[in-house]
C-alpha cells in the first residue's frame, strides 16, 4: 500500500508539472496583451508600458515561470490582473457555487442514472426497456444549454417557481439553493442518460453470470438478487464513468453558468481567458489537473471498496 | 425546520409590505461585468454604467442631449484666449468615507491622472494641462498649454473623476465617491448593489433608495430574466431579434436610441490593397446599407455616411456620397488594377453586431469582386493583432468615445493607417475654435473629408435598445455617454 501511495504521489507531482509547463507555453503563444485590454483603444502606449511594468510582464518568460512555480509550492497563487484581488480568494468565491452545483447534479445523475439502468436492465427486451432507451438517446443527443433555456422558460418564465439565473450568495441561507435546482437538472440531463445506458448494458452483462443463477436457486427473489448481488458486480465501469463525469462537471459548468449567469468557477475561467488574465487561467488548470488526479485516486479506492478481491492483488 | 418556516414567514411579510409601500429599489441588467471598480484603472465601459454620476463625480458631465452639464462643479467660465478653465466646487461636499472635498482633491486627481507613471486609459487627455491652481477650496483653475474645445468634454470622462487619496488605492474594490449613491457590494461574478447615499449635498435628488446591477452575459438568457420578472431593466438588450415580443407584452416598455457608436466597415489605408482609394471607394460602392442594418441590428441602427452620429445637430448625412453601385464598383477595381477581384480579409470582434455586419458585408463585397475570407477574432486577439499590429485587411468594431474624429489625425501608427495633412490642420482649426458656428462648419468638413477619402466604408450608428418595466420613468433614449443616471429615476404607480 505504502509503494503504491509513493508511486500515485509521485505521478501527481508529475502531473501538475507537466500541466504547468504546458499551459504556461500555450498562453505565451496566445496573442493578446493584458494591460492593452485593462486600458482599452484609447490608451496612451506608454500607459500600457508602465501597467505591463506593474504586472511584471516584462519580464522574460522563464523568470516569470520560475516565479510562479515558486509561488505554488509556498502555496501562494498570486494576485488577477484585472480584478486585483488575490487568485486564491477568487476561486474559493467561485467554487462555492460550483462545488455544491457539481455536487447535486452528480447526485441527480447517479439517481437517475441507477434506477433506470437497472430497471432497463430488468425489463430486458419489453416496451419499458426500449423506453429507457430511447428517453436516454434523446438525453444524449440534446444539447444541455438548449435543454436549459426549455426549463427556464417553463420554471422560470411560465410557472415562476424558480429564479431564470443568477445566484443570490449563500448570506441569503437556504433559498440561494433554488437557484442551482434548474442548473443542476440542465447539467444531469446528459451525464445520467449517459451512465443509465452504462448501467444497463453492466447489469446486463452480470445477469448473465453463473452466480445469479445460483442465487436465484437458493431462493432469492428477483429484486433481491438485482440489488443485493447483481448491482454491487456491476458498479466497477459505472464509477469509472462517474469518476469521469464527475472531473467534467466540474471544469464543463462553462456553458450552463453562461446560461444561468452564476458566479461559478466555469465563468471565471471562460472570463479570464477572454480580459488575458493568465495568472488565474494557470492557477485555475493546473487546479482542476490536481482534481482530475485526486478523483482518479478515489475511484481506485472505491473499487477496492466495491470489490474485495482487488485489495489483496495489489 | 422551526427556524427555516420562521424566516420563510418573516421573509414573505416583508415582502407583503414591501409590495404595499411604492417601489423604491430597481434592479438593472447589463451584459458585462467590470473588471475593476475604478475607471481611472480600466477603459471597461461597464464601470461607467454603474458608477460614473452615481457614485463617483468628475468635474462636468454629459447630458442626455450630449451637451456638457455641471457635475461636481456647479458653474466655470473659460479665459478669453481659451487656455485658463477656473471651476466653482459646491461647499459642504463630502466624499463616502466621510472626507472633506476641497479644489486640492481635483490637483490630486489630475496630478496622478497625468503622471509619469500613470496607468489610466484616458491619460491623454491630461497632456494639455500646464498648470493647476487651487486659490481657495471652492476653486480650482486648469491652465491648459493651448486652447482645446474638446477639453470640456474630456473633463466629463470617468477617467477624470475627482477622488479622494486615502481611498483612491481601493476603489478597484471598495468605490468611495461624491455622488447621490454610494458603493454597497460586489458579488464578483454575479452583481453590484448601490445606495442612496446619506452624505449626498441635495438629498431630495434621488428617489431609488437601492439600485443592483445584475451581470446577465448570454443575450438568450437575458430574455428570460426580464419575462421572468428578475430584472426590472436592461438598457442594452443584446438579442434584438426579440423586441418585438416585448413590446407586445403591456408589462414592459421598449426604448429604442442611438449611441456615440459610429460602425465602419474599418479599412487598413496602410496596406495593400485598401492603400489605394479607388479600392476604398469600390468597397463603399459594394456596401448596401440597409440590408446590414437589417441583419446585424433587426433594422434599428441608423445609416451613416461618415464618423459622426447622426442624433447630433452637426450631422451632415453623406449617406449618398457612395451610392450602392456594383458596376461602378467593378470598374474602380478594375482601374486600381484588380480586374479579376483581389483577394482580402475581414476581421471581426465577438460582439454580435459586429459578426453579424461582417457576414453580411462581406457577402456584399463579394457581388463586386472582392475574394473576403471571415477570419474571426475574439476580443483579446483583436487588441492585439488588428489594433496594435495592425495585421488585417478589414474589420468591424463600434467607435463609442464621443469626439473621437481625432482617430483621423493620429497618423500610420493608429491602426487605421490613414494619414492626411489637410485632415490634420481641420482638426487643429476645430479644437482651437471657441466659436460655436464655427466649430459646426468645421465638422462639417471633416466629415465631409472622410467621406471623399473613403477612408472607410460607413454602415450605421449602434442602437440603444432597451426593454424596461413598463412602469419605469426617467429613462435615457439616446445614450450619448455609457452611464446610468439613477438619480434621475422613479417608479410610478
Amino acid at each position: 500500500m505504502l509503494s503504491f501511495t509513493l508511486r500515485r504521489l509521485a505521478a501527481f507531482l508529475a502531473t501538475l508539472v507537466a500541466t504547468s509547463l504546458v499551459v504556461f507555453l500555450v498562453l505565451e503563444v496566445l496573442p493578446g496583451d493584458p494591460a492593452l485590454l485593462m486600458l482599452g483603444i484609447d490608451a496612451q502606449p506608454d500607459a500600457v508600458a508602465a501597467l505591463r511594468a506593474k504586472l511584471g510582464l516584462d519580464r522574460p518568460p522563464v523568470e516569470r515561470y520560475l516565479v510562479w512555480m515558486a509561488g505554488l509550492v509556498r502555496g501562494d497563487l498570486g494576485i488577477s490582473h484585472t480584478y486585483g484581488t488575490s487568485v486564491a480568494e477568487l476561486i474559493g468565491e467561485r467554487l462555492v457555487v460550483t462545488l455544491p452545483l457539481a455536487l447535486i447534479a452528480m447526485s441527480l445523475t447517479t439517481m437517475i442514472a441507477l434506477t433506470l439502468g437497472v430497471y432497463a436492465a430488468s425489463k430486458h427486451n419489453t416496451v419499458g426497456d426500449y423506453g429507457v432507451m430511447t428517453a436516454t438517446q434523446l438525453g444524449i443527443a440534446i444539447p444541455n444549454f438548449w435543454f436549459a433555456i426549455l426549463l427556464v422558460l417553463l420554471f422560470a418564465v411560465f410557472l415562476g417557481w424558480l429564479p431564470a439565473g443568477g445566484f443570490p450568495g449563500w448570506d441569503q441561507g437556504p433559498i440561494a439553493l433554488k437557484s442551482l435546482v434548474l442548473p443542476a437538472f440542465a447539467l444531469a440531463l446528459v451525464q445520467a442518460a449517459i451512465l443509465a445506458r452504462v448501467t444497463r448494458s453492466a447489469v446486463l452483462e452480470v445477469l448473465r453470470e453463473d452466480f445469479v443463477r445460483t442465487a436465484r436457486a437458493k431462493g432469492l427473489t428477483r429484486t433481491q438478487t438485482l440489488w443485493r448481488h447483481v448491482l454491487r458486480n456491476s458498479l466497477i465501469p459505472v464509477v469509472t464513468i462517474m469518476g469521469l463525469q464527475f472531473s467534467n462537471l466540474l471544469a464543463g459548468t462553462i456553458i450552463i453558468e453562461n446560461v444561468f449567469y452564476l458566479p461559478g468557477l466555469g465563468r471565471l475561467i471562460f472570463q479570464s481567458i477572454n480580459q488575458r488574465d493568465l495568472i488565474v487561467v494557470k492557477d485555475v488548470v493546473v487546479l482542476l489537473a490536481a482534481k482530475v488526479v485526486v478523483i482518479n485516486f478515489i475511484v481506485d479506492l472505491l473499487y477496492a471498496v466495491i470489490d474485495p478481491r482487488l485489495r489483496t492483488a495489489r | 425546520m422551526r427556524i427555516f418556516t420562521t424566516s420563510l414567514a418573516v421573509a414573505l411579510l416583508m415582502s407583503a409590505t414591501a409590495a404595499l409601500a411604492a417601489k423604491d429599489t430597481i434592479v438593472i441588467g447589463m451584459q458585462d461585468e467590470p473588471p475593476v471598480l475604478d475607471p481611472t484603472q480600466n477603459a471597461a465601459a461597464a464601470i461607467d454604467v454603474i458608477f460614473s454620476v452615481n457614485v463617483y463625480e468628475s468635474l462636468v458631465r454629459i447630458g442626455e442631449d450630449g451637451t456638457v452639464k455641471p457635475g461636481l462643479a456647479t458653474s466655470w467660465t473659460i479665459g478669453e484666449d481659451g487656455k485658463a478653465y477656473t471651476f466653482k466646487l459646491p461647499k459642504g461636499v463630502v466624499f463616502d468615507n466621510g472626507e472633506k472635498l476641497t479644489s486640492e482633491n481635483v490637483k490630486w486627481s489630475f496630478e496622478r491622472a497625468g503622471s509619469a507613471t500613470s496607468t489610466n486609459p484616458t491619460k491623454r487627455h491630461f497632456a494639455n494641462i500646464a498648470a493647476i491652481e487651487t486659490p481657495d477650496p471652492e476653486t480650482v483653475i486648469l491652465r491648459l498649454k493651448a486652447p482645446s474645445s474638446l477639453f470640456l468634454s474630456y473633463m466629463a470622462s470617468g477617467g477624470a473623476a475627482i477622488f479622494d487619496p486615502k481611498s483612491a488605492d481601493n476603489n478597484k474594490t471598495t468605490p468611495v465617491g461624491t455622488g447621490p449613491y454610494k458603493f454597497k457590494q460586489w458579488v464578483k461574478g454575479d452583481r453590484v448593489v448601490l445606495e442612496k447615499s446619506p452624505t449626498y449635498r441635495d438629498p431630495s435628488k434621488a428617489q431609488i433608495k437601492q439600485a443592483t446591477f445584475k451581470f446577465v452575459p448570454d443575450a438568450a438568457a437575458q430574455v428570460p430574466a426580464l419575462l421572468a420578472g428578475d430584472i426590472d431593466a436592461f438598457p442594452t438588450v443584446g438579442a434584438t431579434e426579440t423586441l418585438d415580443r416585448f413590446k407586445a407584452d403591456s408589462r414592459f416598455q421598449v426604448v429604442i436610441g442611438s449611441t456615440e457608436g459610429e460602425v465602419p466597415l474599418i479599412l487598413n489605408n496602410n496596406k495593400k490593397p485598401f492603400d489605394d482609394i479607388r479600392v476604398r471607394r469600390a468597397a463603399n460602392h459594394a456596401i448596401e446599407r440597409k440590408s446590414i442594418i437589417d441583419g446585424a441590428t433587426s433594422g434599428y441602427g441608423l445609416p451613416i455616411g461618415s464618423h459622426f452620429p447622426p442624433h447630433h445637430p452637426w450631422y451632415v448625412d453623406l449617406t449618398n456620397r457612395y451610392p450602392h453601385d456594383i458596376a461602378k464598383a467593378k470598374e474602380l477595381l478594375k482601374e486600381a488594377g484588380y480586374p479579376n477581384g483581389v483577394d482580402v480579409t475581414i476581421k471581426p470582434p465577438p460582439f454580435a453586431y459586429a459578426r453579424r455586419s461582417a457576414e453580411i458585408v462581406s457577402a456584399q463585397l463579394m457581388e463586386a469582386g472582392f475574394r473576403v475570407k471571415i477570419e474571426p477574432v475574439e476580443w483579446a486577439q483583436w487588441l492585439d493583432v488588428v489594433y496594435k499590429q495592425k495585421n488585417y485587411d478589414m474589420t468591424v468594431v463600434a467607435h463609442v468615445s464621443p469626439w473621437d474624429q481625432d482617430n483621423y489625425t493620429r497618423g500610420k501608427d493608429y491602426y487605421y493607417g490613414y494619414q492626411n495633412p489637410e485632415m490634420d490642420a481641420l482638426m487643429k482649426a476645430v479644437l482651437a475654435e471657441s466659436n460655436e458656428a464655427k466649430q459646426k462648419d468645421l465638422y462639417g468638413q471633416i466629415q465631409r473629408k472622410i467621406a471623399d477619402e473613403a477612408v472607410h466604408a460607413f454602415m450605421f450608428q449602434l442602437p440603444r435598445t432597451g426593454v424596461y418595466a413598463a412602469k419605469l420613468r426617467g429613462i435615457w433614449k439616446n445614450s450619448p455617454v455609457s452611464v446610468t443616471d439613477l438619480a434621475g429615476l422613479s417608479w410610478v404607480d
